[in-house]
């Protein structure tokens, strides 16, 4: 490994690092922040109309010793921590009794596996279309410039109820109500695969059609800049051909386009999340969707700290992706 | 700037956006002027209605019971008529009866413009007493009948007659057949263009309020966010060194941590009560700033070594200065850029958390993201109400279509490079 990788790397793990610790407070303490005692809103649902004053107290203090609340704010964050990194998230308010870290491990899956490859697919193809355009402009440009930039303004909740009633409703080609058919049970059998597949369709294609947009505008204009540089007019005084200078500028033109895959992983992931509610597809969207609907405090702080360590992670592993395309890097010339 | 105005003027994109835009303005802003009233009004009883224009029957009775009426001789009244009374099933059962008679009938389907082909078919072949395979039961023959009493009747309608009571008295009234009232003699008339939605709320209304609402949150939610991104971004390039290297790193922090995730963790901590309209919007706003903070940095570090930047430094021109007048007019069409996506963005992080449930907590205003998370809570996507969910999601991509195409305007007019 030369010393330029070495160095990204350091320098790309401590950031890592540094965002996760960030990241992990303020998913503690933002919540915690709320005004109103939690402990005393529960009291008033369990105990409803008592009024003596000392077994209030006392099961105040019974639930304060409960949540962890006796205690002082950076003892309560460390134990949030070594919990955290065992999995414990504590039990989940609306799904009683089930417990937070099973209600997650059972979405996670669904989730990773919609958006990850909805996530490549329509970058890829958005990268494709932003490319052509610029490099054949006339038609191409004139009609995959509006249609990008308009598909780019449409929200990912648009998307997905659009095509949900078009495709799903009116024309009933695929499933539009969660993942599999209701009354199946998980298993590897052909039945239950190709079910998934069928619920599979609609959600992933919404989250394709709006990432197409932004990332194809985005290419676009990467390489216009790109096919205008100077080396580009320097090749073609030198007589190289088209093709072979073709594949040096989109080259060029891909890497800012990893880098802001990687930085706006993060917005586009919302987005995405939201679009999954209304396919009440049963991943970490809709789970969000019903703790927060339900007040459910501890599943929402959990899916949130998931949601960020994902992302977190999907952008650590890109910046890593990019160190190989990139051959600054290796040279060492990295800033 | 003048110059600038005026390319602006000669930029297909930017124009286009900006009418759009307008347009959705003049709708927010001179809706409500001609159709006063609370937008979250519940007029209706029932939920969903059709968008059209409501008649009052009552009222349109009285018109005609006032004997001022007018009379029109209409061809298609009585095909209109028919069309309206015979259902689609009645259409089937028809087709079908015809076929099973060895009626050709393959080029006829259920289709308004068929109706006419289809009837006189059916006059000329439907014979109750003829017996037809599969139509032999009673219960068949009494269908048919049924059917083919009311296709006359509605072919053949004559007078109706309206009972009234006048005191004790029973006036009874005739209605021709070819009697008609003008709209506004009726007394009460609803006009919806957009129906109602599942509350009864007048949706035009409502969605007028809507995009005035959800403009002033992203031009608050923008304002915040450029303001903070502009200060952030200038003091980082300018003075480098240790502010830098402080506000880069929360910059890189927030850059990775999904605004998101932030936007609900931050708007949970406000509490209930406090979280309304504007919370909402300053809430969007704190946090996304970055990419305006990023870009305007690394504007400012090219920037700050310019030859006339050092000029001002040596005539010992004050920080504030040299910012104002030196820097800040290189940057001004990046920050207007910024600023546009900003408010486009600004709504749609309103729109996205209200249908997780997270919207504003207001009961005087609705805001589109409100009015999707009402479509969507109560199914107005599986039940076929595309009235209370579409309009509002076309004015959200128009809205944020109309800025980001302003944007790309703009940015060919300031960036020659990108000049087709």
């Amino acid at each position: 490994m030369s010393k330029g990788y070495r160095k990204y790397f350091k320098k790309k793990i401590f950031w890592f690092i540094i965002t996760f610790i960030v990241a992990v407070m303020l998913n503690f303490f933002l919540p915690r922040m709320m005004p109103g005692d939690p402990v005393n809103a529960i009291l008033s649902k369990t105990l409803g109309n008592t009024t003596d004053a000392a077994a209030i107290q006392k099961q105040y203090e019974v639930y304060q010793q409960a949540f962890g609340l006796d205690k002082s704010l950076p003892e309560q964050f460390l134990i949030f921590c070594k919990n955290a990194i065992r999995g414990d998230f504590g039990l989940s308010f609306s799904q009683y009794p089930r417990s937070v870290s099973d209600i997650i491990s059972s979405s996670i899956g669904w989730t990773l596996a919609l958006q990850i490859p909805a996530i490549i697919v329509g970058w890829i193809l958005g990268n494709v279309l932003g490319a052509v355009a610029a490099y054949r402009r006339k038609i191409w440009d004139k009609v995959v410039m509006p249609v990008s930039l308009f598909f780019s303004a449409v929200p990912a909740f648009g998307a997905a109820v659009v095509l949900l009633v078009i495709f799903g409703i009116t024309l009933k080609w695929a499933p539009v109500n969660g993942a599999y058919d209701p009354g199946m049970i998980p298993n590897f059998s052909w039945e239950f695969i190709s079910s998934v597949i069928r619920h599979y369709q609609l959600p992933f294609f919404s989250i394709v059609l709006i990432s197409i947009g932004g990332q194809a505008v985005g290419m676009r204009s990467m390489s216009i800049y790109e096919l205008n540089a100077d080396y580009v007019k320097y090749s073609r005084f030198l007589g190289i051909k088209d093709k072979k200078i073709v594949r040096y500028v989109f080259r060029n033109a891909m890497l800012p386009q990893v880098t802001g895959l990687a930085m706006s992983i993060g917005s586009s992931v919302g987005g995405a999340l939201v679009a999954e509610t209304i396919f009440s597809y049963p991943g970490l969207g809709s789970t969000m969707y019903k703790a927060i609907t339900a007040s459910d405090y501890p599943l929402i702080s959990a899916t949130t700290l998931i949601i960020t360590v994902m992302v977190l992670i999907a952008s650590f592993l890109l910046d890593i992706i990019y160190a190989f395309i990139d051959p600054r890097v290796k040279a060492a010339q990295f800033d | 700037m003048k110059n600038i105005l005026k390319s602006c003027l000669h930029s297909p994109r930017f124009m286009t956006g900006f009418i759009l835009f307008i347009i959705l303005l003049g709708i927010a802003l001179f809706y409500p002027l001609f159709h006063p009233g609370n937008p979250l009004q519940m007029i209706g009883q029932n939920s969903f209605v059709e968008p059209g224009t409501y008649l009052s029957l009552y009222d349109a009775n009285t018109v005609n019971l006032n004997g001022k009426t007018s009379t029109f001789i209409m061809d298609d009244a009585a095909v209109n008529r028919a069309d309206s009374n015979i259902s689609e099933a009645d259409r089937q059962t028809m087709l079908a009866y015809l076929a099973a008679a060895g009626v050709d009938v393959s080029h006829l389907d259920t289709s308004h413009e068929n109706l006419d082909s289809l009837v006189t078919l059916w006059q000329e072949n439907y014979d109750s007493s003829k017996k037809v395979e599969g139509y032999t039961t009673s219960a068949k023959k009494r269908d048919l009948r049924t059917l083919n009493s009311r296709l006359l009747a509605a072919l053949n309608a004559g007078e109706q007659t309206l009972l009234t009571k006048n005191g004790d008295e029973e006036v009874r009234t005739a209605v021709a057949n070819n009697a008609y009232v003008r709209s506004n003699q009726v007394a009460n008339v609803i006009n919806l263009p957009l129906g109602t939605d599942n509350f009864g709320r007048d949706m035009m209304k409502e969605l007028a309020a809507a995009i005035g609402t959800s403009l002033i949150i992203g031009l608050i939610a923008g304002t915040i966010a450029t303001i903070l991104g502009l200060v952030i971004g200038l003091l980082s390039g300018y003075l480098g060194g240790i502010v830098d290297d402080i506000l880069m790193f929360v910059c890189n922090v927030f850059t990775v941590i999904p605004g998101f995730v932030l936007l609900i963790l931050i708007y949970y901590s406000v509490g209930q009560e406090a979280r309304g309209v504007t919370t909402c919007a300053i809430v969007i706003g704190i946090t996304s700033w970055v990419w305006t903070a990023r870009s305007v940095r690394s504007q400012v570090i090219s920037l700050r070594n310019r030859d006339h930047v050092n000029l001002s430094k040596l005539s010992g021109h004050s920080l504030v200065r040299i910012i104002v007048t030196d820097i800040l007019p290189y940057i001004a069409s990046y920050v207007v850029m910024a600023f546009i996506l900003q408010v486009s963005s600004g709504i749609l992080a309103e729109a996205q958390l209200s249908l997780l449930g997270l919207g504003p907590k207001t009961t005087t205003t609705p805001t589109l993201g409100l009015m999707m998370n009402w479509a969507m809570l109560y199914n107005a996507h599986t039940q076929g109400y595309w009235w209370a969910y579409f309009p509002v999601i076309a004015v959200i991509a128009l809205t944020s279509f109309s800025l980001n195409l302003m944007n790309t305007g703009l940015d060919q007019v300031f960036n020659p490079t990108l000049r087709d």
